[in-house]
């Protein structure tokens, strides 16, 4: 099928693409790689009357460094993500979970903020950037900004703190130089969404656990930490069984979906099984 | 109506598009390139798969406008003076194909692919290609003509 006719502005500046969507209202949607936004058009789900597509705004792409954090623009795509050489560095859980997100084709145009901002549950960008405690810079009508913390963006299902007026134009992510990291996805298909996913980060000296974050993909209606999980590993050996034991708590406060793929109580197993794999192979690299 | 001007297998083209064309109809109907296929309703096939820009995309899941200024290289631009491109000799050779449906995604994600990584392990091929789904092969001969393209040994079983 194809989408539903409407009206599309290719604005070049970030201001230019405010003063649309302060004309357009509800009735505008925005692009950035599609890859979401399509599929949903295409199957007449969503028929905006205007589409506007801010991935001609040379602003808002690339990726730098910013004293502590890193700094990834919204239309940056996963492709330039899964390869930046300062993101293998300082974030490496979003290089190693990038690598897991849909397949090659998708992620030359999909982008690291379209993903975030559609906030599907099931995305693999939502843990990673809660388990690193990423901050997200909004452009508000009438040229101010505002900056919004991991725990507070993700609001709901499909919806984070963005207003209907407003744009995602980066993320900064603080920098997690020398963590160890992993993100173990669960599929039963190649290139698609995650039944359930665990994104974990640690931090260990010899031997010993001394930070950790786990974010839980698909357990819930935003993407979770597993903080009983967090606490309970911190001071620990990177051991099997020490492991094994702090990953109990996986589901902990999580409310997974039964669909499909599998039922509320099998996802909380999972969580607990791929958080065990995930701390471990984090901790091993 | 959208005026877009891009360049497709090496012409320039200009036309008027609705906004709401997907990049893989404005090569099938306006430009009759018929080469590159629809095989889903979902841009989980990879049948669409052309290159914009040097990038290997599904062309089902790009609006044409979004092409503005960009170059696509469809299936029926790989070939140079009636020679098969490396790839697509590969895939004769190995017979990578049965009903041939896929083949043009599968090539055109292939060479993709290939430019990143020109000498892929079968694993590296095989996730490599996960966009990408054929009926009928089962895999193993499009693996061996990614890797007979790239100048390597093919696994004997
Ligand atoms: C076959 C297939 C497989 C997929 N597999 C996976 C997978 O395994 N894991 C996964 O996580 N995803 C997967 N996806 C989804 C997809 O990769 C991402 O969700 C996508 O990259 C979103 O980014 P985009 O730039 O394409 O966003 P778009 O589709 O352009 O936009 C998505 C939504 O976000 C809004 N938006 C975009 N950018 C901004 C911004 N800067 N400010 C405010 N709002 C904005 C749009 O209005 C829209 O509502 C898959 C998609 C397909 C088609
Ligand atoms: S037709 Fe484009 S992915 Fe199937
Ligand atoms: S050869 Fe028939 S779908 Fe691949």
């Amino acid at each position: 099928m194809i989408p539903a006719q409407f009206e599309y502005a290719a604005p070049t500046s970030l201001e230019e693409a405010l003063a649309l969507l302060a004309e357009h209202g509800d009735e505008a949607k925005v692009i950035a790689g599609g890859q979401s936004l399509l599929p949903v058009l295409r199957m007449r789900l969503n028929a905006p009357e205007h589409v506007i597509d801010i991935g001609r705004i040379e602003g808002l792409r690339g990726i730098r460094e910013d004293g502590d954090a890193i700094v990834i623009g919204a239309t940056t795509t996963h492709a330039t993500v899964l390869t930046d050489p300062l993101v293998a560095e300082h974030a490496a859980l979003l290089t190693k979970a990038v690598h897991h997100l849909a397949d090659a084709q998708i992620r030359h145009r999909g982008t690291f903020g379209g993903a975030l901002a559609h906030a599907d549950p099931a995305g693999d960008m939502g843990a990673p950037a809660l388990a690193l405690g990423a901050e997200f810079v909004i452009a508000e009508q009438g040229g101010g900004t505002r900056t919004v913390g991991a725990d507070d963006f993700f609001v709901d299902l499909f919806e984070t703190a963005i207003g209907e007026d407003e744009l995602l134009t980066e993320v900064r992510i603080p920098k997690h130089t020398g963590w160890g990291a992993h993100y173990e996805k669960f599929v039963r298909v190649a290139h698609q969404w995650p039944i359930v996913a665990v994104a974990a980060t640690l931090k260990a000296e010899g031997g010993t656990i001394t930070e950790a974050r786990v974010g839980l993909t698909n357990m819930g209606s935003t993407p979770l930490r597993a903080r009983a999980v967090e606490q309970s590993l911190t001071g620990q050996p990177a051991t099997e069984d020490a492991v094994r034991a702090a990953c109990e708590a996986a589901a902990e406060g999580t409310n997974p979906p039964s669909d499909l793929n599998g039922d509320a109580d099998y996802r909380r197993h999972l969580a607990t099984v791929l958080s065990r794999r995930a701390v471990l192979a984090a901790a091993a690299g | 109506m959208t005026r877009i001007s891009l360049t497709v297998d090496g012409a320039s083209v200009s036309e008027d598009v609705e906004p709401r064309m997907l990049l893989v109809q404005f090569l099938r109907e306006k430009l009759g390139k018929t080469g590159t296929v629809v095989g889903c309703d979902t841009s989980n096939c990879g049948a669409c798969t052309v290159h914009l820009d040097g990038h290997s995309v599904k062309s089902c899941n790009v609006l044409a406008v979004q092409a503005e200024g960009s170059e696509v290289t469809t299936i029926e631009g790989l070939a140079r003076d009636g020679e098969l491109h490396p790839v697509q000799q590969a895939f004769h050779e190995c017979h990578a194909l049965q009903c041939g449906y896929c083949t043009p995604g599968m090539i055109m994600q292939s060479v993709d692919l290939l430019n990143d990584n020109p000498k892929p392990t079968e694993e590296e091929i095989r996730v490599g290609l996960e966009g990408n789904l054929c009926r009928c092969t089962g895999y193993h001969n499009i693996v061996r003509a990614v890797q007979t393209a790239s100048g390597q040994e093919v696994n004997a079983s």
